[in-house]
């Protein structure tokens, strides 16, 4: 790319710019590993002396365990350890305390007690993974039972305190009664979305070694240095005697922010037996201690006037939660920050079941909040005979909702436009049931608007030129596939001014400066700051260095003068006045020069701007009218993201998150069975997520977007807006090819018939 | 009980003693050869990481008993490129963005592999679509694997003209 646009870099002043690396299409830097498999994930790790470990799982969801055949399970050729709770060894915070910001209470043997199915109530470790599992298998559990809570509208609600990770579980704007008093008509409706698991491909893992009073472990997580914290507790030592790596994560989508019992049983039974351990979760293990998103039941109100704008718009969301701790889907937050309107009022009961807790899964509350408030969206537009794009138009938000704060920048008019003219929306029936293909398939078009949060954490990153003119930065980032590894290192390459071949980049261990969290889809706005930020500190100093060397062409310009591109740092008015890196550290005698960076955003920006990205999400589905069955045959949706680091991972994030979209309006859910309120399809021949023959068409148009605010690199995220808004859309669109409105996701082919 | 049996994975050929009768293929192959690379999904046949060729034919290795492929030839995702060399469809897969967290992806490229000697696909997008679905991708790479799959079958059927 020519173009290099000039950029403030913040504290370090204004001699980099962005652009030469940052906003190109490369391809990944860990593709070659991954596609040789070289990749190494954390249950690849088989240091000697291995052993491995099964959990066994409860298969009640509610009472206790009365009795486990240990003594068969001992008597297993090879199993060399049986650990329950009475003989697990202490941990140094009780599991049912917190640790840390994100802490829950988790399940790591303290009882006999069974607060959901599926909870570890033994681990058993062999020689082999076969005699760990015909171990575990010969436990052969029994159980004091109590009846399980499991039926979601049998049990109360109550007012919950906070939803999601303490947001308060309430907010008003305005007079909502009023609103709806002065509406021309009101339009309510209720809506169900049940619980979902994460299912990432690569099930949990973890290899933990000691070395005398050192812990190393191989875990897959998305908060190293945060969770390297949370597992030091855990055993009360030092934590840089510890060492989490994690370069590469079989998929996250939240799960794995977090650390989870299994993991503390398995570090502490290599402690005990003196050899590493392995554990990786069977599928159905998937289904238990490791989260997922919980049910929601949500009544959405609409005030409208004449014209089709909101008065008031009310979401009142019941979440579903654990018995024992709280966290509850923030759905009704969804709606605060989309459709201008003088009153809004979002709350939030509790539903408490026999279950394991609720987390976040991709887009936790916008994406169940947004299924239900497009759904209600589309139904309005129709009862006012508004086509639905024109009537979210006629709602379109200038300033917050919430706060009345300007956006700090919002691109969604451009991607209603383009989207809709790259869909053909223009002429479509407002009646549904109007359009059939070719052979006969209901056909119709649906639409929802995409809203996602632009925040940022805290990071932090080194940066270290050496004399050769190369790099090394590093940060302990996450690379879960959205392609930390390569657009991550586009961004330090441009702190740098250097090519981004130049660049080593040191990630995914928990010994690297700490680079918050990979989630809400802040990791390269957050640690792509800090690196920025950490090579402009060592080009500034480079800069320092030549700017006061007489033998330096740069010598008397001011630091912001200078410009740094391609390894050398030149006059900003006159290029060819410069020198290169390695000259510089040389008539220095340098052997590096370093620079430290901090990934933060402004309190002020914070406090005076509202940050989201934006989209508008197109769906055509085709409807079997004799049998039901839903195909979405394309889907496009066009999202403004502020700066787009890497277009091409960009767009398979995109991609991805809609395709979530899918499985969300039409797929997936987690049934549990009444009677033992166990799931009955944990596997994933039952719990259905879309493969590539669900996937025929689906396109992402990233529009431009400059955002002077949110970051010093103009950059918001793209890696769960993908989901909101197209649920909404699918939905929308098998009422547009059938007229029959399903409001409990996923839509299924029973509910379009008869 | 131990069992010998012989293999030739990627071209060696392993004699191996399998001192537990239960272990499946995936799990002789991971833990026993030291070939980590086929990745376990599920163990149960039902996502597609554990994809593998046995004589020519495209498996999910977890549901195979080692004990009952003596004699067998395997290649796994680390028997494709030839030295620095990508095979076809690992190039493809890197240049279409083919996946994202990469953990599905040697299932993924094994099945391609074995969909294009199949030659039922050929360059229709709808048939390799149906073709490898039996390949779960959670972080739904499908568009770029679907690309990949028409890009390699491009590649391979103009190498076989040029050598032909
Ligand atoms: S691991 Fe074999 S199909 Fe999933
Ligand atoms: S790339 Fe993550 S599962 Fe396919």
């Amino acid at each position: 790319m020519s173009d290099v646009i000039p950029m403030p870099v913040g504290p370090a002043g204004g001699h980099v710019r962005l652009g030469s690396n940052a906003g190109q299409s490369m391809t990944r830097r860990d593709g070659i590993a991954k596609v040789t498999g070289t990749a190494t994930y954390a249950a690849d790790n088989r240091p000697d002396r291995l052993l491995h470990a099964v959990y066994a799982s409860a298969s009640i969801a509610r009472g206790r365990v009365t009795f486990l055949d240990t003594a068969a399970a001992e008597a297993h050729p090879g199993v060399v350890m049986v650990m329950t709770p009475a003989n697990r060894p202490p941990l140094a915070i009780h599991p049912d305390e917190k640790v840390g910001m994100f802490g829950q209470k988790i399940e790591a043997l303290q009882d006999d007690g069974v607060r959901y199915a599926g909870q570890p109530i033994a681990l058993v470790v062999a020689e082999t993974l076969e005699a760990a599992a015909e171990g575990a298998r010969l436990l052969a559990p029994r159980y004091e039972a109590l009846p399980p809570r499991i039926d979601i509208d049998a049990q109360p609600r109550f007012e919950a305190e906070t939803v999601g990770f303490g947001f308060p579980a309430a907010h008003a704007v305005g007079d909502l009664e009023a609103g709806l008093a002065a509406a021309a008509r009101v339009v309510e409706r209720d809506y169900v979305t049940p619980a979902q698991y994460h299912n990432a491909l690569e099930p949990h893992a973890i290899v933990a070694e000691w070395q005398g009073d050192r812990l190393i472990i191989d875990t897959p997580n998305q908060a190293i240095v945060m969770m390297r914290g949370v597992f030091a507790a855990y055993f009360d030592m030092p934590e840089e005697n510890l060492l989490l790596r994690s370069p590469y994560l079989g998929g996250g989508f939240g799960s794995k922010a977090a650390v989870w019992g299994p993991q503390l049983l398995v570090i502490l039974a290599a402690k005990a037996l003196g050899r590493p351990v392995k554990l990786a979760l069977r599928r159905d293990q998937m289904f238990g201690p490791v989260s997922h998103r919980g049910a929601t039941r949500q009544k959405l109100r609409l005030g409208l006037d004449a014209e089709g704008r909101l008065t008031a718009l009310e979401h009142r969301a019941a979440a579903v939660g654990s018995s024992f701790e709280n966290f509850f889907e923030p759905a009704g937050r969804a709606s605060e920050n989309l459709y201008a309107t003088p009153a809004m009022a979002m709350s939030h009961e509790g539903i408490r079941i026999d279950t394991g807790t609720p987390g976040a899964m991709r887009a936790p509350g916008e994406a169940s909040g947004s299924a239900a408030l497009e759904s209600v969206m589309d139904e309005a537009a129709f009862e006012l005979g508004l086509d639905p794009l024109e009537f979210r138009l006629r709602n379109y938000a200038e300033t917050d909702p919430a706060t009345g704060n300007p956006f700090s920048s919002k691109a969604l008019r451009e991607c209603y436009a383009q989207g809709a003219a790259r869909f053909g929306w223009a002429g479509r029936p407002l009646q549904p049931r109007q359009m059939r293909d070719a052979a006969g398939l209901l056909t119709g078009w649906g639409m929802g608007t995409a809203i996602f949060p632009a925040p940022m954490f805290q990071a932090t990153a080194r940066a270290v030129l050496r004399a050769d003119g190369s790099a090394v930065v590093e940060t302990a980032a996450a690379d879960m596939g959205q392609g930390a590894w390569t657009s991550l290192a586009q961004i330090a390459a441009d702190g740098l001014g250097i090519d981004v071949s130049r660049l080593e980049f040191r990630s995914g261990s928990s010994d690297l400066p700490d680079a918050g969290v990979a989630g809400g889809s802040g990791h390269t706005a957050t640690a792509g700051s800090a690196l920025f930020n950490a090579g402009a500190d060592a080009v500034a100093k480079l800069a320092e260095l030549a700017t006061k060397d007489p033998a330096s062409p740069l010598f008397g310009a001011g630091n912001a003068a200078v410009v740094a591109r391609d390894g050398r740092l030149m006059l900003a008015d006159d290029e060819s006045r410069g020198e290169a890196y390695e000259d510089i550290l040389a008539r220095a005698g340098l052997d590096l020069i370093e620079g430290h960076g901090k990934g933060v955003r402004g309190e002020a920006e914070a406090q005076s701007r509202a940050m989201f990205s934006h989209g508008a999400v197109f769906a055509e589905v085709k409807v079997d009218p004799d049998l039901g069955q839903v195909r979405v045959s394309r889907l496009v949706g066009a999202f403004a993201a502020g700066r787009i680091i890497n277009p091409k991972l960009a767009d398979s994030q995109l991609k991805g998150g809609m395709i979530w979209g899918i499985g969300f309006a039409l797929q997936e859910e987690a049934i549990h069975d009444p009677r033992t309120g166990r799931p009955v399809n944990a596997d994933l021949a039952g719990y259905h997520v879309p493969v590539n023959a669900d996937v025929p068409h689906v396109e992402a148009i990233t529009v431009h977007e400059d955002d002077p605010f949110v970051n010093t690199l103009g950059v918001k995220g793209v890696g769960e807006i993908g989901i909101t808004g197209t649920v909404g859309a699918i939905a929308n669109a098998v009422w547009h090819a059938t007229g029959v409105r399903v409001r409990r996701f996923p839509i299924h082919p029973e509910d379009l018939i008869g | 009980m131990t069992l010998s049996i012989t293999m030739t994975v990627n071209g060696d050929r392993l004699a191996l003693t399998l001192d537990d009768p239960r272990t499946t293929l995936l799990d002789l192959l991971r833990d026993r050869v030291g070939l980590t690379g086929t990745k376990k999904g599920c163990d149960r046949g039902q996502c597609g990481a554990c994809t593998v060729l046995v004589d020519g034919r495209r498996i999910n290795s977890c549901l195979a008993l080692a004990a009952a492929h003596d004699g067998s030839d395997i290649t796994t995702v680390e028997g494709l490129a030839q030295g620095d060399d990508l095979h076809p469809v690992q190039a493809a897969f890197i240049a279409q963005d083919g996946f994202q967290c990469g953990y599905c992806t040697p299932g993924q490229i094994m099945s391609a592999v074995a969909l294009i000697a199949e030659g039922e696909a050929g360059d229709d997008p709808e048939r390799i679509r149906e073709g490898m679905s039996g390949n779960i991708c959670r972080c739904a790479a499908y568009a770029g694997i679907t690309d990949a799959v028409r890009e390699a079958t491009r590649r391979m059927q103009q190498d076989e003209r040029r050598s032909a």
